[in-house]
């Protein structure tokens, strides 16, 4: 008997569907992009937004609190007064934490969105989900303008979220409410 | 062959599950708020985005280039899985698909699992199939919790418990949770947040859907909203995705396309909360093994068929049936199917393959043909062609029956002017039935107009007898 | 100009007033009107039942006994929707064929007819003239130009009204609830006068109406627009 590999490959030729049309890309390709369009539809989400021009004075809000900090963070966003927990780290050491710093990737303007890839200052995909709170920071020029450029901008390859405001669900009676398994608050520093 | 679990056993056909959820004034109340709320700010999504026409043709034709290369594609797809340290499994049907998955839980011997919403494993009855082989499949999406928690059954795609409203919940969580809760859609998520973050934290094996596949770099995409999605790809040892053969994208690039279109069309956001894109194995980032499941099931026989292929374009949104009239009035659960609402309609039959299983054949016409259902579908599945091309289907397989032969008497009728001259002046004669110009009550099948119809009294006078009379 | 008019199967035998009045507003515009004696129906309801081979001889002869004309006049969306976009699908080439609207609006280039009807009206636009052929406003725009016309915004206009063809029969109860809340909809206006351009949805509407006995009329386009001061619509009893 074949193995259901040849099966269904067997069955898909014998289907013979005719080639398909070419495909049009008449969509936009790129957004107007910029901090502001950025920082608006990243705060239509409920989440927290700031546009700040110095990272450490704005992280000293994180006095007394015990915070994740990745690989890659920069020296001088680890401020005094805050307890920065670094890797290696257990499940249940992130589950107690107060939050977590990162960077990010990429960003898109039109949607508000950031993205993770787990490079420099974003560490594995768990730093970013088990506390509750999400601090990233985002830079002017990581700001790409609409889902096109940003996807042109990563590898694919890499272990990648999106992230779009705090978690949040839609399943009760069909509207939105944030908090769900994810950070509960996502506060978004836009350096320019 | 084995029934497709696809559709459930013992469902009755579509007018006689229509005919109790009609009778159900809670489940009509939840159902019109819900679709209310999303179909105003589904419109509103989209009508922000000026080149969304453009989108969905390009969604249409990535699509349908996928089924014409599902084979090259999909084994390129394996390719890239493997070399990226993933294992490709493949399955014929339900049986075969549920019994890797099985075999795989055992291997990594777990008597629990976490699972992300997947449409495919519903398909396939997997949750059973586990439970049969002593895993106990525990559902994370919150919709699905609260389906698994009732012991019900899904009514929607994107929702499964779009029929229950937020009292409904509570008294579910209180009962099955075992803790006090308000009726406040915030503290319920909080409940389920509290519930499952233990099994979060500590189970081995995660089993999830696709919403994408990208065959040339091997990556699986989910969309999610709440981060249970990310909890299972990213906690657990093992992760085993179950896909249907049809979900791919060629490239990379064309998930820009489908990034745009799916946030909108389906929870009405520019963009859901989460999206996880992962490739095979990454040291140190996720599960360290991983497995795919491709599942074919109906699907290869759905692409034989010129016309109704174009169903293997679905990605899953749900906006048909959150803009089907006749969803909001039935619910789901009256398609006896997982896949319920316009896109079941034409999706569920041809995935059972047998239209003479009265259930499956009462589908396709669970439908007005409004077209409401193409006009916001975002890959632009004609959803009415198929219908009435799947009728048919249904109508060669049925054979002769009353209907059809008063059908071809019919177009007997019609095929020549002087024989329908001739029935419509006999017909004119129900008018002796009217009173009030009008007619209260016919005999059937005409009865079923008059349950609730009057039918005018027929005029004396045709148009024609007047056009021949005045101006002939 | 010379036009040809298909009234289609339901509208010669029950609602000949629509027809009638077709031709009178079309006259009226300066055109010739047609009318080919041999002309049944369109096929649909076999087509959208799945009675695919049954409807295949009823495009043939549409083409036939239209196929000579430059233009086709249609008072309803639905058929004309069955002629435009399925016909073709039957290895037919059918003549133009427009449904009311469009051919006044298109290629007439009219919104104003010079029409006269002074009653409270409210307009629901029917699945197929709004969905299969995109006539979008323009039935909107031709009933503001009415004199005397007063138009009420029907709420959730854009929802079917559960008629369907076959599954008013088929799905009953479901049909009977969409239609339940259809008329819910068409009461709130307070509107004295139910405005369509297809007479099976009307039929379908105003049969539910009229078991209510609701009072409200249900009225094709052609026959407002048809109407003037000099010779007004009258209710057929």
């Amino acid at each position: 008997m074949a193995s259901a590999r040849e099966e269904i490959l067997r069955r898909i030729r014998a289907a013979r569907v005719p080639r398909a049309a070419p495909v049009v890309r008449g969509y936009h390709r790129e957004g107007p992009g910029g901090v502001e369009l950025f920082a608006e539809r990243v705060a239509d989400y409920r989440a927290v937004v700031r546009t700040v021009p110095d990272v450490p004075e704005a992280l000293k809000a994180l006095a007394g609190k015990r915070i994740v900090a990745p690989a890659g963070v920069p020296r001088e966003w680890l401020v005094g007064g805050v307890t920065w927990l670094r890797e290696p780290l257990t499940t249940e050491e992130l589950d107690r934490a107060d939050g977590v710093l990162t960077g990010c990737a990429v960003a898109i303007a039109d949607t508000g969105t950031i993205v993770l890839d787990g490079g420099e200052a974003q560490g594995r995909r768990a730093l970013t989900l088990l506390p509750d709170y999400h601090v990233c920071v985002v830079r002017a020029d990581q700001i790409a303008g609409s889902v096109p450029e940003a996807l042109q901008r990563l590898e694919p390859t890499r272990p990648l979220t999106f992230i779009s405001g705090p978690s949040a669900t839609s399943d009760i009676e069909l509207n939105r409410v944030e908090g769900v398994h994810g950070p509960r608050t996502l506060e978004v520093l836009i350096v320019t | 062959m084995a029934r497709n679990p696809v559709t459930w056993l013992g469902s009755p056909t579509f007018p006689k599950a229509a005919h109790t959820a009609l009778a159900d004034t809670q489940l009509r109340q939840n159902l019109r708020k819900a679709t209310g709320t999303i179909r105003a700010r589904r419109a509103a999504a989209v009508a922000e985005m000026t080149d969304w026409e453009m989108l969905r043709v390009a969604g249409e034709q990535i699509k349908d280039d996928v089924l014409a290369r599902l084979d090259t594609l999909l084994v390129q797809l394996e390719e890239s899985v493997t070399a990226r340290g993933g294992v490709v499994h493949w399955a014929r049907d339900a049986e075969e698909a549920n019994r890797i998955v099985l075999d795989l839980c055992r291997a990594e011997n777990a008597r629990e699992v976490v699972k992300v919403k997947s449409m495919a494993t519903a398909e396939i009855g997997l949750n059973e199939a586990l439970e049969a082989g002593g895993v106990q499949a525990v559902e994370t999406d919150l919709a699905e919790l609260i389906v698994q928690l009732g012991d019900d059954r899904p009514s929607h795609i994107l929702v499964p418990a779009i029929h229950r409203n937020r009292s409904e919940i509570r008294e579910i969580f209180q009962r099955r949770m075992g803790v006090e809760v308000s009726d406040e859609p915030a503290d319920l998520a909080e409940a389920a947040r509290t519930y499952l973050r233990r099994k979060f934290l500590t189970t081995k094996v995660a089993i999830s859907g696709a919403n994408f596949a990208v065959a040339d770099t091997g990556s699986i995409v989910v969309l999610e909203s709440e981060g249970n999605g990310r909890m299972c790809l990213t906690l657990p040892e093992t992760l085993i995705t179950v896909m249907g053969i049809e979900k791919l994208v060629p490239s990379w690039q064309d998930l820009e396309v489908f990034l745009q279109l799916l946030p909108r069309s389906s929870t009405a956001e520019r963009m859901n909360p989460y999206t996880s894109v992962w490739t095979g194995v990454t040291p140190g980032d996720g599960p360290q093994k991983f497995h795919l499941v491709l599942i074919d099931n109906g699907r290869t026989a759905t692409l034989t068929d010129s016309v109704g292929r174009q169903a293997l374009r679905c990605i899953r949104c749900s906006a048909c049936l959150n803009v089907c009239p006749v969803y909001e009035r039935t619910g789901g659960q009256s398609y006896g199917s997982v896949y319920p609402g316009p896109i079941g309609a034409i999706l569920t039959p041809q995935l059972v393959g047998d239209l003479t299983d009265p259930q499956a054949a009462s589908l396709p016409y669970a439908s007005s043909l409004c077209g409401a259902c193409f006009e916001v579908c975002p890959v632009r599945i004609d959803i009415p062609s198929v219908l009435t091309h799947l009728r048919a289907e249904v109508v060669e397989a049925k054979g002769r029956t009353a209907e059809s032969v008063a059908m071809a008497a019919a177009a007997w009728v019609f095929r020549e002017s002087s024989r329908y001259e001739k029935a419509q002046k006999a017909g004119s004669l129900a008018r002796f039935l009217a009173r009030d110009g009008r007619i209260t009550s016919l005999p059937w099948p005409g009865s079923r107009w008059t349950s609730s119809r009057d039918v005018p009294a027929p005029p004396a006078e045709s148009f024609r007898a007047w056009w021949r009379k005045n101006r002939g | 100009m010379k036009v040809a008019l298909f009234a289609t199967c339901l509208t010669d035998t029950f609602f000949p007033e629509t027809a009638r009045a077709v031709v009178r507003l079309l006259e009226r515009l300066g055109c010739s009107v047609e009318f080919p004696l041999d002309q049944t129906c369109c096929g649909q309801m076999h087509f959208n039942t799945g009675y695919r081979e049954h409807s295949k001889p009823l495009a043939r002869k549409y083409t036939e006994v239209f196929g000579g004309y430059d233009h086709v006049v249609v008072p309803s969306g639905s058929c004309a929707g069955m002629v435009r976009e399925v016909h073709p699908t039957l290895g037919e080439s059918p003549p133009r064929t427009f449904e009311l609207a469009e051919f006044l609006v298109d290629v007439l280039g009219v919104t104003d007819v010079g029409a006269w009807f002074p009653h409270r009206v409210t307009y629901h636009p029917t699945c197929h003239s709004l969905r299969m052929l995109g006539v979008g406003d323009k039935p909107l725009a031709l009933l503001r130009s009415v004199k005397a016309l007063e138009l009420v915004e029907l709420p959730g206009s854009a929802q079917c009204c559960g008629f369907g063809g076959t599954f008013a029969v088929k799905n009953a109860e479901t049909s009977t609830a969409m239609l339940a809340d259809k008329m819910r909809c068409v009461l709130d206006t307070g509107a004295e006068v139910l405005c369509a351009g297809d007479n099976s949805c009307l039929m379908h509407i105003g049969g539910g109406l009229s078991r209510l006995r609701a009072g409200v009329r249900p009225v094709h386009l052609a026959e407002i627009l048809a109407s003037t001061e000099e010779d007004p619509w009258r209710a057929t009893p």
